[in-house]
């Protein structure tokens, strides 16, 4: 059984980042750039499910520029087999690249679509559950715990009242939660080796996809600023300072 | 004129806190505002939403299948109920919201708008990107105008409201391929985290789950939600539900108590719009006293319960 996961180069999380003064985005020329952390996860359970035998192929799948290859070489370090770029210099929004993304899942004939539950980018969490919804197959996001046995998979996702726990019937489409693992650490044999792998290229105009009408962003300002507050030196003096407020 | 559809979050019979400030949202954007209950039987949920200043219509679907919120249930009587000449699919920005209203928006062929803060009008929004650290104002393309709404941004509407009920039959099919095992919540007495006026948070340098308990005597002494930072969530010392941050839950209280947290970017998406913060960390060079009103550097294992006796 084969399992595609998407993976994205986003700015690294540990960036503070800046907007541009003239409101017209962020800065990302010369910044750090690394695989979103949610990726990160959704590879790893990748190679684990195919390390308890539960799939055979792990293909890796990006929409970007070439720079992307980057991050597709990081998945192919992870263990993922192959790899598949889809070029696209400009902006793609959720909606496009979920029809790419189920374009490429449809033409591998995969079981499985594993995917970060959101890029810290965009913070949009929306391309896994468009990609199933496209499909019409099952979704099971913010996943913390994956068992796939048979044509199904026990799922534990993280919602907002506790751990809810689904079956759903592959194909399906999984989105990882931070707390599904923790990825390994590439080690240097794994990364010189994941340059031989397979990369492959093609664009959305291959996929038979056409960009879907876009969100247009007006502007990009930083957030207000919190003015610097006071550091008290005792206990007692919190407490008075909380009460003159009124907020005790 | 916008016809604005909000769907309804609740379980148990209870209409979810997170429907009255998608409402406001709703209000922001001005027309007619409908609300969807989707329930197994919706009656009680129904009534509760007819009470809410500003809602028209309340509509219900009464389906067995719809005992548990299962988006791939959910969304195709959506879809039908949308394509009935609404202009806005709300959603509340919750788990339940997040899951749902992007399956919703792909079989209606539009981008969705995640996490809308401000209305600027019928199609123009502000919306948190890189974790809270850039703001963008944003256009919705033309066509239906499906969003989830940050809670943490809009003050619940008001009582009051008398909308009428009416009841309606979708003809949508339902898929059978996910189906609902388990719910483990965690129970608490205390106020729930997103809606709390005060929260109390604690970090990594809890150092403990037992060590937690200084936390939840404050939090108790003040009638405050209980939250914490992903290191104390990932080290063990309380529940993944109580995480406060940009993929926890983001909280807009009136007061919040940061104690032990350093205060990463991550935990300050969660945290930059409560109205005042309170910080207790023996580093005096943690991040965290940069966004504080009022800080103070101290062994909170010795502060924390001082501040416990003094209140």
């Amino acid at each position: 059984m084969k399992a595609l996961v998407s993976v994205k180069r986003v700015v690294d999380y540990n960036v503070r980042i800046q907007v541009k003064s003239d409101g017209s985005g962020v800065v990302t020329d010369g910044v750090k750039h690394s695989m979103n952390p949610f990726d990160e996860i959704a590879m790893e359970e990748a190679v684990r499910l195919r390390e308890k035998g539960k799939i055979t192929e792990i293909v890796a799948v990006s929409i970007g520029s070439e720079k992307s290859e980057e991050t597709l070489r990081t998945a192919l370090a992870f263990g993922a087999d192959r790899a598949i770029l889809i070029k696209e210099a400009g902006e793609v929004q959720p909606l496009t690249a979920a029809k790419a993304l189920a374009a490429v899942f449809k033409k591998e004939g995969a079981q499985l679509f594993i995917a970060g539950k959101q890029a810290i980018d965009d913070d949009a969490n929306q391309t896994g559950q468009m990609v199933a919804s496209l499909l019409d197959i099952a979704q099971a996001t913010f996943a913390s715990r994956v068992d796939v046995d048979g044509g199904k998979a026990v799922v534990t996702r993280e919602v907002d009242a506790g751990l809810e726990t689904l079956e759903v019937d592959l194909p399906a489409v999984i989105t990882a939660d931070l707390r599904l693992n923790e990825p390994r650490y590439l080690k240097l044999p794994d990364i010189m080796k994941a340059k031989k792998k397979p990369l492959d290229t093609t664009t959305l105009g291959d996929l038979g996809v056409t960009a879907a009408a876009g969100i247009k962003t007006t502007k990009t300002s930083p957030p207000p600023s919190r003015s610097k507050g006071i550091v008290v030196k005792t206990v007692d003096e919190l407490v008075a300072a909380l009460k003159a407020k009124g907020l005790l | 004129m916008s016809k604005i559809l909000v769907i309804a979050e609740h379980a148990e019979g209870k209409l979810n806190a997170s429907v009255s400030k998608t409402l406001a949202a709703a209000a922001k954007i001005g027309g007619e505002v409908d609300v969807l209950v989707l329930a197994a039987d919706g009656a009680a949920v129904a009534a509760q939403a007819a009470q809410l200043a500003g809602v028209t219509k309340v509509l219900v679907v009464n389906n067995a299948a719809n005992t548990q919120a299962l988006a791939a249930l959910l969304a195709p009587q959506i879809v039908e109920v949308a394509k009935s000449g609404y202009t806005h699919l709300l959603f509340p920005g919750t788990t339940f919201g997040k899951d749902l209203a992007p399956r919703v928006a792909a079989k209606l062929d539009v981008q969705q708008v995640s996490d809308i803060m401000a209305v600027h009008g019928a199609s123009s929004f502000d919306r948190p990107t890189y974790a809270g650290n850039a703001i963008t104002t944003v256009e919705a393309p033309a066509g239906i105008v499906v969003a989830t709404v940050r809670l943490a941004s809009f003050t619940a509407v008001a009582q009051g409201g008398s909308a009428a009920v009416e009841t309606l039959s979708i003809s949508a099919t339902l898929p059978g391929h996910t189906r609902f095992v388990k719910l483990e919540a965690q129970k608490s007495e205390r106020p729930d985290l997103q809606s709390a006026a005060r929260v109390v948070s604690g970090g990594r340098a809890m150092g403990s789950s037992d060590n937690f308990k200084i936390i939840y005597e404050l939090a108790d002494k003040i009638g405050a939600g209980v939250g914490a930072s992903r290191a104390a969530v990932d080290s063990g010392y309380v529940p993944n539900d109580m995480q406060v941050g940009q993929t926890g839950k983001i909280i807009a209280p009136e007061l919040y108590f940061a104690i032990g947290i350093s205060g990463a970017i991550q935990h300050l998406a969660g945290i930059k719009d409560a109205r005042t913060i309170v910080a207790i960390n023996k580093d005096a060079e943690a991040p965290i006293f940069e966004v504080a009103d009022f800080g103070l550097v101290a062994d909170l294992f010795t502060a924390v319960p001082e501040l416990s006796s003094k209140l």
